[in-house]
């Protein structure tokens, strides 16, 4: 479905310059969920943004569903892959409601039946009519998060860009918004790539991650290979013990990378 | 644990912020109390835990209303001091840290000016005592060069290193307790771990009392010593650290179980069924004064 290979992307000139992302190559087949973990500044946000078309000075290929993509995008792209944000305070426009917010995409898409459109995705996220014509601040953090969900699916596509969903909600929402995005892929064979840094949300949304620090990928590992510790390489074990809580012994032994 | 002394007790405490649309009571007859120990304060967002922390303090908006039958202090009365003494209990008895060091620090002074000017303003110290101790300080929170640190100005420092930076600034007056209010939830997981370490040790070496307040249980729990849950402002329950998972309460199961495991399988999360008797029910009184 989706196939990115020998991806490089970097900022700056000179010595200014900074390689956010080396020669980074990964395949999602059809209905697998993808997981980019690594930590701040590892460059995982940043294939994202490549795949989505938000930055487009990048080298390599990027195949949809066989079809190499340009750099610039046509409107049939955007059809296809949607991207949800990490910040739902952020991503949503504080003086639209919630209705004009989900009409945009469809207007255009120039799609039929708006309306109805509407109504059967706000359905689908859990909200009740009644949040249709509310603003963003009068809703909360795990509703809004919703809101970005429908809007990203309004468009009935096939790949979902997921950028860290969860981390700004509580645990308590968090768990209630991974259950959507899971009964959503079921029911309509979605795609996801999914950026967290939280390897237990990878560990359960995930089949397949590729594990990322500065910008290169230190190894690629499926879900059952993380549910049981078997890893190969040493950032990523130490990745996984911290995960596992507060030690005091272990966190002596951490190293830089 | 066993404690010689009281650090700090709280009784009854409550806190309300007015508003056109009625008073908010954001913290609601809360109790407890602490020695030198861990104790961490977890809660969701807008369970009152970061305004407990602030009010030990007395950081809140003018227009708060506290009220308590006693926030008392190594047996002072805090409620009854005036603004000017308060000055003297802040930073040189009791600090805090806050969540995010690029909010905490001035970004027009270098990190070693500001951190010797705590120890000069709490020490009456000569400018350069206070930069060998400042040097001093910022090795003990392992940073590696601190001459170079000295001078560097906050945007100049990663999350991490800005963090340490706080911790630094907030015990050089060596208080004997310290609220940490989210110290590490802006920063990644191993950096978080580090700075805790370093915190953890600084504190058992001088003998603080110590008030980590976090969203994260799984990490309280393995980090304090004892844990005091919040919800709506209500504390539901005070559990020691090592007996969570044994916990019968129905909100802090319902926190537990909502949480992903890496180990875990993809079957469906449960999710944390809300119910308003928990804020009705009495936790005050005797489980709760009980200390350690």
């Amino acid at each position: 479905m989706l196939n990115i290979s020998n991806l490089n992307i970097s900022f700056g000139h000179g010595s200014e310059k900074n390689h956010a992302v080396k020669d980074i190559s990964f395949k999602v087949k059809r209905g697998e969920s993808f997981g980019l973990v690594g930590e701040s500044g590892s460059g995982k946000s940043t294939v994202l943004n490549c795949i989505s078309g938000l930055l487009n000075h990048w080298q390599g290929t990027i195949k949809v569903d066989g079809v190499p993509v340009s750099q610039k995008r046509d409107l049939a792209f955007y059809r296809k892959v949607q991207l949800v944000f990490q910040d739902p305070y952020a991503s949503l426009h504080p003086r639209h409601t919630i209705d004009r917010t989900l009409k945009e995409p469809l207007a255009i898409h120039n799609f039929s039946d708006i309306n109805h459109r509407v109504e059967k995705v706000l359905r689908e996220v859990d909200l009740g009519s009644q949040f249709r014509f509310r603003y963003p601040h009068q809703l909360s953090g795990g509703q809004r998060q919703r809101v970005a969900v429908a809007r990203a699916l309004i468009l009935e596509p096939e790949i979902i860009l997921l950028d860290e969903p969860t981390s700004a909600l509580d645990v308590s929402i968090q768990a209630e918004v991974l259950n959507l995005l899971q009964d959503i892929r079921k029911e309509r064979n979605l795609t996801y790539v999914m950026v967290s840094h939280d390897l237990a949300v990878i560990s359960y949304m995930c089949e397949n991650c590729a594990v990322m620090s500065q910008g290169a990928m230190v190894e690629m590992i499926s879900a059952k290979q993380l549910k049981s510790g078997n890893l190969t390489q040493n950032y990523t074990k130490q990745l996984f013990t911290a995960s596992k809580g507060y030690d005091r012994a272990a966190i002596d032994l951490f190293q830089d990378f | 644990m066993i404690l010689e002394e009281q650090l700090l007790q709280v009784k009854n405490l409550n806190i309300i912020f007015p508003s056109p649309k009625g008073d908010v009571h954001a913290v609601k007859n809360i109790s407890f109390s602490l020695g030198k120990e861990k104790i961490g304060i977890v809660g969701e967002s807008g369970s009152g835990k970061s305004v407990t922390g602030r009010s030990i303090l007395r950081l809140l908006p003018p227009y708060a209303k506290i009220s308590a039958d006693k926030i008392s202090f190594k047996g002072q009365d805090l409620l009854s001091l005036s603004e000017k003494q308060m000055r003297k209990i802040r930073g040189r008895e009791v600090s805090m840290v806050m969540q995010d060091p690029k909010y905490s620090l001035n970004p027009v002074r270098t990190v070693g000016k500001q951190i010797s000017e705590a120890y000069i303003v709490h020490r009456k110290a000569t400018k350069q005592e206070a930069k060998e101790h400042t040097l001093k300080m910022l090795e003990a929170v392992r940073i590696r060069n601190p001459e170079q640190v000295y001078r560097l100005y906050p945007h100049e420092v990663s999350g991490g290193m800005g963090q340490r930076i706080m911790i630094a600034m907030m015990l050089i007056p060596d208080p004997s307790l310290l609220i940490a209010d989210e110290p590490t939830s802006a920063l990644d997981v191993t950096v978080q771990l580090q700075v805790l370490a370093i915190l953890d040790d600084l504190v058992s070496q001088r003998g603080m009392g110590l008030i980590f307040i976090s969203h994260d249980l799984e990490l309280v729990s393995s980090f304090c010593d004892r844990i005091i849950i919040m919800y709506g402002g209500r504390i539901m329950e005070v559990v020691n650290a090592a007996d969570l998972h044994k916990s019968t309460h129905p909100y802090t199961r319902g926190l537990l179980n909502c949480l992903p495991r890496i180990e875990g399988g993809n079957e469906r999360l449960s999710t944390l069924v809300r119910d308003d008797a928990w804020l009705d029910a009495d936790f005050s009184a005797p489980s709760v004064t009980v200390s350690g």
